[in-house]
C-alpha cells in the first residue's frame, strides 16, 4: 500500500535592523525588534495557530491515521519563545498526540553544510538538543536548509547517526526515475533518502491560488483523483512544503484551509493511500536504488541549486567573510557572541543579496525586507564587521585573563619554592 | 546673481560655493540679488529675516550682519515677486530644441507662471529654459549693474537677463561637462555651456585646470577667462573628535560615487594596500550611480569585510566621518576645484588628491598622484598609514595651505572683475 508523507518547514530568521557604518564598534544590537515580533505575531495568527488547530482536529478524529512531520529551525523556536509563546504551546499540543515527527536541521537554518563540517555538526546537534528540550523528541531524520543536498552532505549526515535525509526530487538527479520511492544515499554507511515530489507539492504550495493555472481551482477531490492515477507500485508520495503555505503564501480566502481540512479525509476515505512519518517510510519501504549526487541541489528557484544564496560575488564575499571567523568563534566562549554567530549564519541574509531577476526574482522580492540586494549586502557587512570587532575584543580579553592566571600561578609556585627552600635551610 | 541651489537644499558643492561667494561679496559691500529656481520654506524665512527691518534692529550689535541683511535679497523665480498670474495648470510646452529664443516663449505665454523644482530631475533641460524665461522678466524688474551666473543650468537665464537688461554677463564655471562625463559628453549641455561662455563678457574659472579646459575644449578667448580659486568657510566648527568604534586606521573616499570622482581607482588601490597592511579599513562615503558597481567590485576583490559603504551622509555625519579618518583620498578623474580635501585638512586629516584637480594648484601639503596611477595611490596611502612622521607633517602644515583660502578673498577678486567689467562695458559709469 502506498503512503503519503507530509513534511512542513517552519523557519523565521532574525532579520537585521538598519545598521549603519557608524554603528560599527559602538552598537551591538543587530536585530529588528519591531519587524521580527510583528512578523511572528502576524504569521502565528494567519497560519501557525489556525493550521495547527485543523491538524490537531484531524489527528484526533482519525485516531492516529493522519500523520505529519515538521522541521522547525532553532531561530524560529527562539522567536516563538520570545515573542509568541502560545505558538510553542500549540505545537507542543500537536506533538503530544504522538502523530507528529520532528526532523533535525541546522539551528539557524544556515548554509553550514557547504561551509564547514565541524560547524555543520555543531549546529545540528544544537538543534537536536533544542527540539529535545522543547518537545521531548529525539529527531532521527535530517532535513538540510532548503533541502540542500550532495553526496558529501549525505556522508556527514550519516556519520551523525541519522537514519535518513530529505531532499528535492530534482530532475537533474532523478533523470527518468520517480521520486516516489525510498533511495539509498551514495555514502559508505547506510543513509536513506526521501525525495520531494515537487509537482504535487508545488500544486499546493505555489499554484493553489494561481487563477491563471489551468487546474485552478484545486479541490481535495481533484487532488485525490490525481493521487489515484499514480502507478500502484509507487511507494511514498513526499509532499514537502513551507508551513506558511497555509494562510500566508496562500491566503485564507483562497480556500487553502478547507483544502487542508478536506484532503486527509478524502485520502483516507477514497484512496488506497495511508499517511506515514518520514522514519516510518524509511523502515517500511525497501530502497529501490542508489542515488549519486555529486553536485549540490536544493529546493530553491528554477535552478534547484545554491545560486539563490551563493550566486553572485556579493553573496560569496559575505559568505567567506563570515566563515573566515569560525575558528575564532570556537575559541570564544561568550554566549552572546555564540548566539549572534548562529543568527548571522541564517541563509536568509544571503538570499536577500540575490541579484536574480525574472520569475525567481519575484519570489526573492516577496521574502526580502530590503529595497535592493546591495543595501542588504551593506547592512549585513556592517553588522558582520561589528561582530568581528567584538570577537577580537573577546579573544584579547580571554588571552589577557589566561596570561594573568599564569602569572599568578607562577608567582604562587615561586613563593612555594622559596618557602620550601627556606624550610630546608 | 543666478544660481540653482542654495543651502540647506544642496546636492553638491555648487550651493555651498554660491553661499560662500554671496557672503564674501556682502562683506565686500556688494549688493546681491540672488535668484534660484525654487525656494523652500527654510531659506525663505531666513531671507525674510534678513531683509526685515525688525530683524535688522535686533541685530544692531552685529553691524556686519546688519549690513548683509540690508543688501541681500533672495528672489524665488516662481514667487509672486515676479509679476506672473498663476494658472491652475502651469503646463509649459517648452520645445525640445535647445536653440529656441526665450523671448519668443515669453511672447507666446505672456501670462504664464512657471513652476520649477530646482532639482536635477528628468525635465532638467525644460526647467533650465523656463528659468531663462523668468530671468528675462526679473532682469527688467530689478535694478542691478552686473549679471553673474553659476554653471550651465543658469546660463540661458543669464543670457536672457543680459539681453533684457543690456547689463554685462559673467559666467562662473564650477564644473564643465567634461568633468562630469569624461569623453561621453552630453552635446546639448556642452552647447549651452559654450554659448554661455561665448556670450559672457567675462568667464571666471575655479582653477587653472578648469581654465585650460575652457580654452582648449570650448575655444573661449583666453583673454576673457580668469582664475579665482574657491574658499572654504571659516566659521565651521573645529574637527570633531568622535571616538572611533573601530581600532583600525580608516582611509576615506567621500563624495558622489560617479565617474568624475574616480571611485574605481580608490577601490583598486584599497586591494593593493590591504595585501600588505591587512588591518586597515576603507570607507566609501556617499551615493551615486556607480555605487552598486563599486560594491560588486569590492566583493569580487574579496575585501568586503574591510571596505565599507555608508550611503549618503548628512552634515553632522560628514563631520563624524572626517573625525574618524586617518587618510582622505580624492582620486577625481577631473575635478575643477574640489572642496572636500580642504575640509579634510581642516579636520586634521592628511589628504591624497589627484593631479587632475583644481585644488592641487593651491595645496602644497598634500600627496598628489595621477588618478589612473593605482600603484602610486596605493603607495601613498600605505606611506601615510605606516609613517606617522609623514602624516603628522601633513597634518601640521596642511592648515597653512587653507588659511589663505577664504571666501572673502575670492569675493574681493570677483569684485575687481565686476569693476573692470563695468568700466569696460560702460565707460561713462565710474564707481
Amino acid at each position: 500500500m502506498s503512503a503519503i508523507c507530509f513534511y512542513f518547514q517552519i523557519h523565521q530568521p532574525f532579520r537585521l535592523r538598519p545598521y549603519r557604518f557608524f554603528d560599527i564598534g559602538r552598537n551591538h544590537d543587530y536585530y529588528d525588534e519591531t519587524t521580527n515580533p510583528a512578523i511572528i505575531k502576524k504569521i502565528a495568527e494567519k497560519c501557525y495557530l489556525p493550521a495547527n488547530e485543523i491538524i490537531h482536529n484531524l489527528i484526533c478524529r482519525h485516531n492516529g491515521n493522519f500523520k505529519v512531520s515538521f522541521s522547525i529551525s532553532g531561530s524560529a523556536l527562539d522567536q516563538f519563545e520570545r515573542y509568541a509563546p502560545e505558538i510553542l504551546t500549540s505545537f507542543q499540543k500537536l506533538v503530544d498526540t504522538g502523530c507528529v515527527e520532528l526532523l533535525a536541521e541546522t539551528y539557524a537554518h544556515s548554509l553550514a553544510s557547504v561551509a564547514s563540517k565541524k560547524e555543520f555538526r555543531r549546529q545540528v546537534s544544537q538543534h537536536v538538543g533544542k527540539i529535545y528540550n522543547i518537545f521531548g523528541q529525539h529527531p532521527k531524520v535530517f532535513r538540510n536548509t532548503e533541502l540542500i543536498y550532495n553526496d558529501a552532505v549525505a556522508h556527514q549526515v550519516a556519520d551523525m547517526g541519522f537514519n535518513g535525509i530529505l531532499t528535492e526530487g530534482a530532475d537533474s538527479i532523478l533523470a527518468h526515475k520517480s521520486p516516489n520511492y525510498v533511495y539509498l544515499a551514495h555514502t559508505p554507511s547506510e543513509l536513506k533518502v526521501l525525495l520531494k515530489n515537487y509537482k504535487l507539492s508545488d500544486d499546493i504550495a505555489f499554484r493553489f491560488s494561481d487563477q491563471s493555472w489551468n487546474q485552478w481551482p484545486l479541490s481535495a477531490d481533484k487532488y485525490v483523483h490525481w493521487l489515484n492515477r499514480l502507478p500502484e507500485q509507487h511507494h511514498v508520495i513526499n509532499l514537502f512544503m513551507d508551513y506558511e503555505t497555509f494562510g500566508e503564501h496562500q491566503w485564507a480566502d483562497s480556500g487553502i484551509f478547507n483544502f487542508l481540512q478536506e484532503l486527509p479525509e478524502q485520502i483516507l476515505s477514497s484512496s488506497g493511500f495511508s499517511f506515514v512519518h518520514p522514519s516510518e517510510a524509511l523502515n517500511k519501504f525497501e530502497p529501490i536504488d542508489i542515488l549519486s549526487v555529486p553536485h549540490t541541489i536544493s529546493w530553491a528557484d528554477e535552478a534547484r541549486d545554491l545560486s539563490a544564496w551563493l550566486g553572485n560575488s556579493l553573496q560569496c564575499d559575505a559568505f567567506e567573510s563570515l566563515y573566515k571567523l569560525k575558528k575564532k568563534v570556537r575559541r570564544c566562549e561568550n554566549p552572546e557572541i555564540l548566539r549572534d554567530w548562529q543568527y548571522l549564519q541564517a541563509s536568509d541574509h544571503f538570499y536577500y543579496m540575490s541579484t536574480k531577476d525574472f520569475a525567481d526574482g519575484q519570489v526573492h522580492n516577496y521574502f526580502n525586507p530590503y529595497p535592493s540586494p546591495y543595501l542588504a549586502f551593506i547592512n549585513y557587512m556592517n553588522v558582520l564587521s561589528d561582530f568581528e570587532v567584538r570577537l577580537n575584543k573577546c579573544l584579547r580579553t580571554k588571552a589577557r585573563l589566561i596570561k594573568h592566571k599564569q602569572l599568578i600561578e607562577n608567582l604562587l609556585r615561586d613563593e612555594k619554592r622559596s618557602l620550601e627552600a627556606s624550610v630546608k635551610v | 546673481m543666478f544660481g540653482w541651489e542654495f543651502p540647506p537644499h544642496i546636492s553638491g558643492g555648487l550651493g555651498t560655493a554660491c553661499y560662500g561667494i554671496v557672503t564674501g561679496l556682502l562683506r565686500e559691500e556688494v549688493e546681491v540679488i540672488f535668484v534660484i529656481p525654487k525656494l523652500y520654506g527654510d531659506e525663505n524665512s531666513e531671507a525674510f529675516r534678513l531683509v526685515s527691518a525688525s530683524d535688522v534692529l535686533i541685530n544692531t550689535n552685529k553691524p556686519v550682519t546688519r549690513k548683509w541683511s540690508e543688501r541681500l535679497q533672495y528672489i524665488e523665480a516662481q514667487s509672486p515677486l515676479a509679476p506672473y498670474t498663476s494658472f491652475d495648470q502651469p503646463e509649459v510646452k517648452c520645445t525640445e530644441t535647445v536653440e529656441i529664443r526665450e523671448t519668443e516663449v515669453m511672447e507666446k505665454y505672456p501670462l504664464q507662471r512657471f513652476e520649477m523644482t530646482g532639482k536635477y530631475g528628468t525635465e532638467l533641460m525644460q526647467e533650465v529654459h523656463k528659468y531663462a524665461v523668468v530671468a528675462s522678466e526679473i532682469a527688467s524688474t530689478y535694478n542691478f549693474d552686473i549679471i553673474h551666473v553659476h554653471d550651465w543650468l543658469t546660463f540661458p537665464a543669464g543670457i536672457a537677463a543680459s539681453e533684457a537688461s543690456g547689463k554685462p554677463l559673467i559666467a562662473h564655471i564650477h564644473a564643465t561637462e567634461y568633468d562630469r562625463s569624461g569623453i561621453n559628453i552630453n552635446q546639448a549641455v556642452f552647447d549651452i555651456e559654450k554659448e554661455g561662455m561665448q556670450q559672457a563678457d567675462h568667464v571666471i574659472a575655479v582653477s587653472d585646470y578648469t581654465r585650460k579646459i575652457i580654452i582648449d575644449k570650448y575655444e573661449i578667448d583666453p583673454n576673457k577667462v580668469s582664475v579665482i580659486h574657491n574658499g572654504i568657510s571659516s566659521k565651521d566648527n573645529e574637527a570633531v573628535h568622535s571616538s572611533k568604534g573601530i581600532q583600525e586606521k580608516v582611509v576615506t573616499f567621500m563624495g558622489r560615487i560617479t565617474y568624475q570622482k574616480g571611485p574605481e581607482y580608490f577601490v583598486e588601490a584599497a586591494r593593493k594596500v590591504l595585501d600588505v597592511i591587512p588591518n586597515v579599513r576603507f570607507v566609501m562615503a556617499g551615493g551615486g550611480d556607480l555605487m552598486n558597481t563599486m560594491i560588486e567590485r569590492v566583493a569580487e576583490l574579496k575585501m568586503s569585510s574591510r571596505f565599507h559603504f555608508t550611503g549618503f551622509l548628512n552634515g553632522s555625519e560628514v563631520d563624524k566621518m572626517y573625525g574618524m579618518s586617518d587618510v582622505f583620498v580624492m582620486p577625481s578623474v577631473s575635478e575643477p576645484f574640489g572642496i572636500a580635501p580642504l575640509e579634510a585638512i581642516k579636520a586634521n586629516v592628511p589628504v591624497i588628491i589627484s593631479k587632475q584637480s583644481g585644488v592641487s594648484e593651491v595645496l602644497k601639503n598634500a600627496i598628489k598622484v595621477d588618478f589612473w596611477d593605482v600603484d602610486a595611490l596605493a603607495d601613498a596611502i600605505a606611506a601615510l598609514l605606516q609613517y606617522n612622521s609623514l602624516s603628522g607633517l601633513f597634518r601640521d602644515h596642511g592648515k597653512n595651505d587653507i588659511k589663505v583660502l577664504n571666501w572673502q578673498r575670492s569675493a574681493s577678486v570677483i569684485k575687481e572683475v565686476y569693476i573692470r567689467q563695468l568700466k569696460s562695458s560702460s565707460p561713462e559709469i565710474s564707481r
